[in-house]
């Protein structure tokens, strides 16, 4: 098509007024072009800190998601009780996740991660090469916790029978450590009580003969064992074991008593097989760590307050009397009867009778004992806890009360094998993508486009560095959803590269010179460069806060990959850009840097030339 | 590559160039067909939605020698509902069952594993109840809205309402299309296709943004000046930053190629593919959009401004006067301009509402010179 070589009158006015409104930009950026070493040092620098930090921390390798290392990941949702709209809150999930936690741990399983995702959710997931059966069983029944009162304790495990201390032998004292701890003395009885809140009282009445107590029957059987076993400095199992033949008590007894000397609960699979399945109306043997670490056995009566009798549980710190932290139960009303009528009963009974186990799914938590009838409806548990102990026990006596059950919402098993394959397939479908990036920024842009690969280099170095240190420090984890994000990343990081080189070319295309060019092409290509990774990172964002599941993972690397964009555009290849530009290479406009203004077509200035401007590439024109 | 560069070079100076708003009837028709075509398609069709969206169960077995409809009989007896097979490209099989709960699905893959003689351990499961998806969807729709309304808000900040009405009409126009496409064809939806969907969002407003800085820039003091017409001036936008926006898009979609290579062609089928595929559907029509749908639309709205009603009457004043002055013959190098010869007469007067404008004016117009430094 004919064009005129003339140019309308006036036609170059828009950009003339453009650049003024440019101008004043460019004093910002003034400073940024002075010192361009300085930015680089930086980034060089954190890249170095991150680098360094990675090794130190030993954490070479971001930590993988369940679908790429294999595993069983399990998702929960809550399901509030009728009548309990409000019960999915922070609180009450915490308290779940924390309960959790404890039983798939229980297991055996050292890697398994529980957390809250999104407001009613839990994500449970269990790393292969475990029971992936029998954890669904534990975190998916709801937990049980009862108040059971203890027939009979004492340490288990070897070394603790072999300490003459270990055996509940302080019958005479009357204040048996509930947790027969070594030093069974005053100490000890202070270490954990129930009293009613208004009883300060240390000294435990123990007037009452166990014997005739109705609390139950093999109660009673037990009773005479527990007293022949603290007149006897040997382990109380073959004394009580005794006594209940004398007693005639019937076979289920003996069998628990049996049981109960064999029952070793140093051993995992002991503590997990010991009273299972037992209905809270019977007895049953339960494990227990007391305040010294120590593993101590139990056989304890049936239950006689549930969890859900609880109101709610608090760890309080007690300012008053100095004791330090402590528990403070509040009970329904119902609750409160039954626990008033359980202490009444319970104080009346010698050590180790007069406590109450508290077992949260066969496990023994506490084991605070009794002086007197705990009635109106609360109660606390003092002793020398500490705050992360009383907390702890808060947590757990508030889960029997938590009016949430949690259902399967997914479950997904990934085998080891499926997972190094995915992981494997991400990798090659990154470096495929990366590698076609790199393919085309070369052909098109030629040596500016090493700037641009040094650039999404840096910025892979730095994701990568970040991904594996936020494993430990956050539990993330890398999934495959994310490693979708990162590869889709890499289009929008090379993509503030391209802004740039655009803008850059532009003004040289004006006529200026490569130094210049870079200058004043920065404050344009850098508003341009925030303003759409904001909107990016906007979209991570509300995803992130706003879905569950898989969404999020990408949601997060997209997020993390755009911040890493805006950083290394701004403290990477800008700088490097402003230094180039100074070799001859770029500033010379060599024909292979990309920036040749004749292969961009740019009119020389005219200030510089007197001769004739060149008509641009005649042939197309 | 020379080629592509001069090219660029032209574009920027509006040598040459696409009269994207003057056309822009045409495209708004083309994307008018398209969705409608896209929303006909949901309607009639429906959504094809996955396991994790109904509930159900999906198997991955490893490689076996028992063939796909075998396996069918055979997990639908397990199963006693209707399950679908696939073989997948590592020979194994992918057994997708719906309609059952977490715990029906645990004996199906015992049984499974009994009948596939191989090991249950080896079966990945993926168990979905079927709250879970509406979970999943539900939460994925709130995004979608709060996203939404935020980047309208920050778009009315950043630039005007105009631009943020035109971004908002542009990015429904690329989720209708893409959620048309998946419709059309039966893709399977699964929560890699809402993943791919969300980003799109981002991604397709990215590009929109870019375009719209520029307008945004070159138009700052239109009111100004008599030579152009907002329209002009931003089918100039378009034209300039087209480079950027295909060499955007190249970039981008070459990534997902990748993923969508693999994803397809070495794992058969999973999330992988599921995110790839939305995403290059999306891209590709956020790209269209973009260039052709956002710019001229604000175009459009911008044209109504009184500010710019009378900005383009004195435009057309000028150039009609001017083009009086070239048949004089005073400049013979305007007179053999041909768009200036096609100056409609009749074009002169306050002409209200859309100009059918020779595309060539522009390029004509849009040259700068030497002479401007």
């Amino acid at each position: 098509m004919a064009r005129p070589s003339a140019r309308p009158p006036g036609a170059g006015r828009p950009e003339r007024e453009y650049e003024k409104v440019a101008a004043p930009k460019k004093g910002r950026s003034a400073s940024a072009q002075s010192r361009p070493g300085r930015a680089l040092a930086l980034i060089l620098i954190a890249l170095v800190a991150l680098t360094g930090g990675m090794f130190l921390s030993g954490h070479t390798t971001p930590r993988l998601g369940i679908d790429l290392a294999g595993g069983t990941s399990i998702t929960l949702t809550a399901v509030s009780e009728p009548g309990q709209a409000n019960a999915i809150n922070k609180t009450n999930m915490d308290t779940a996740v924390e309960i959790m936690e404890r039983r798939v741990n229980g297991l055996g399983v050292s890697e398994a991660e529980v957390q809250t995702q999104g407001r009613e959710n839990i994500i449970v997931n269990i790393p292969k090469g475990t029971n992936s059966a029998q954890a669904r069983e534990q975190v998916g029944t709801t937990a049980k916790l009862y108040f059971r009162p203890v027939v009979a304790t004492e340490v288990s495990g070897t070394d603790a029978t072999a300490s003459p201390s270990a055996s509940p032998s302080a019958g005479s004292s009357g204040s048996a450590s509930p947790s027969a701890s070594p030093s069974a003395d005053e100490s000890a009885a202070d270490e954990e009580k129930a009293s009613s809140s208004s009883s300060g009282s240390a000294t435990p009445s123990a007037s009452a003969t166990s014997q005739g107590r109705a609390i139950t029957d093999g109660l009673k059987a037990d009773a005479t064992p527990s007293g022949s076993a603290s007149a006897s400095t040997e382990a109380s199992p073959s004394a009580s074991a005794s006594t209940s033949a004398d007693t005639g008590s019937d076979a289920a007894t003996a069998d628990l008593q049996a049981a109960y000397t064999k029952l070793d609960c140093t051993k995992a699979d002991q503590r997990s097989e010991a009273g299972k399945g037992v209905k809270p109306e019977d007895s049953t043997l339960a494990c227990g760590q007391n305040a010294q670490g120590q593993w101590q056995k139990y056989i304890l009566g049936p239950a006689e307050v549930d969890g859900t009798d609880v109101d709610k549980a608090q760890a309080v710190f007690d300012t008053q009397s100095a004791a330090g932290w402590k528990v403070t139960m509040d009970f329904t009303s119902g609750g409160a009867k039954k626990f008033a009528d359980i202490t009444g009963k319970l104080a009346q009974n010698q050590s180790p009778q007069n406590q109450f186990a508290i077992v949260l799914d066969g496990d023994v938590v506490s084991d605070p004992y009794v002086n007197q009838s705990i009635t109106g409806g609360n109660a606390e548990i003092s002793g020398s806890f500490t705050q992360e102990e009383a907390q702890g026990l808060s947590n757990m006596l508030s889960y029997g009360a938590l009016p949430l059950t949690f259902k399967e919402s997914s479950v997904t098993t990934v085998t080891a094998a499926l997972g190094g394959e995915q992981l494997h397939a991400g990798l090659i479908a990154g470096a495929i993508g990366l590698a076609l990036v790199v393919i085309y920024l070369l052909v098109y842009y030629r040596g500016l486009s090493l700037i641009a690969i040094a650039s999404l280099l840096v910025s892979a170095a730095l994701t990568y560095t970040i991904m594996s240190l936020l494993g430990p420090a956050i539990g993330f984890a890398l999934n495959l959803p994310a490693v979708c994000g990162a590869i889709v990343a890499i289009g929008i990081t090379a993509d503030s590269f391209i802004v740039y080189f655009e803008r850059v070319r532009d003004e040289i295309r004006e006529g200026r010179s490569l130094r210049p060019a870079v200058e004043r092409a920065w404050p344009r290509a850098r508003r341009t460069i925030l303003v759409s990774d904001f909107v990016s990172f906007l979209a991570a964002a509300v995803l992130f806060i706003v879905t569950v599941g898989k969404v999020q993972g990408f949601a997060f690397t997209l997020g993390l990959t755009t911040l890493l964009d805006v950083v290394v555009v701004f403290l990477f290849t800008k700088p490097l850009l402003t230094l180039l530009a100074r070799t001859k290479f770029f500033g010379g406009g060599h024909k292979w840097s990309g920036l040749d203004p004749k292969r961009l077509g740019a009119r020389p200035p005219l200030r510089r030339t007197r001769r004739p401007a060149v008509p641009v590439d005649p042939k197309e024109a | 590559m020379s080629k592509l560069g001069t090219l660029g070079a032209r574009l920027h100076r509006g040598e040459v160039g696409y009269d994207f708003v003057g056309k822009r009837f045409i495209w708004y028709g083309v994307s008018v067909l398209i969705t409608v075509l896209a929303i006909v398609g949901l309607a009639v069709r429906g959504l094809n939605m996955g396991i994790e969206f109904q509930g159900g169960a999906v198997f991955t077995t490893p490689e076996t020698k028992i063939s796909a409809s075998q396996a069918e009989t055979y997990a639908e007896d397990a199963a006693g509902h209707d399950a679908i097979v696939q073989e997948l490209g590592s020979g194994g099989l992918r057994i997708q069952v719906s309609g059952v709960d977490t715990a029906k699905s645990d004996q199906i893959k015992e049984q499974l594993a009994q009948d596939l003689k191989v090991d249950a351990e080896k079966i990945n499961a993926d168990l979905v109840g079927p709250s879970w998806g509406d979970q999943i969807a539900n939460k994925a729709w709130q995004g979608l809205g709060i996203f939404l309304v935020l980047v309208v808000i920050y778009l009315a900040i950043a630039f005007e309402w105009r631009m943020a009405l035109a971004a908002f009409v542009a990015l429904i126009h690329d989720i209708t299309i893409t959620v048309g496409i998946y419709a059309l064809v039966g893709f399977e939806v699964t929560p890699g296709t809402v993943i791919g969907l969300l980003t799109i969002l981002g991604y397709s407003l990215y590009d929109t943004v870019v375009v719209f800085d520029s307008l945004k820039e070159q138009t700052k003091d239109l009111t100004k000046q008599t030579r152009w017409t907002y329209s002009e001036i931003a089918n100039r936008s378009i034209n300039g930053t087209l480079v950027r926006s295909i060499n955007t898009t190249v970039v981008a979609l070459l990534p997902v190629a990748g993923l969508l290579f693999i994803g397809g062609g070495v794992l058969g089928a999973g999330m992988l593919n599921d995110i790839s595929l939305s995403l290059f559907v999306g891209l590709a029509a956020g790209a269209y959009s973009s260039i052709f749908i956002a710019t001229p639309l604000v175009a459009d709205l911008k044209e109504r401004e009184p500010k710019m009603k009378a900005l383009k009457k004195r435009v057309l004043a000028k150039r009609a006067q001017s083009a009086g002055q070239d048949q004089d013959g005073t400049d013979p190098a305007e007179a053999g301009d041909e768009p200036y010869g096609d100056e409609p007469e009749d074009a002169t007067p306050a002409v209200v509402g859309p100009r059918h404008q020779p595309a060539s004016r522009t390029r004509g117009r849009g040259r700068p010179s030497g002479k401007r430094r």
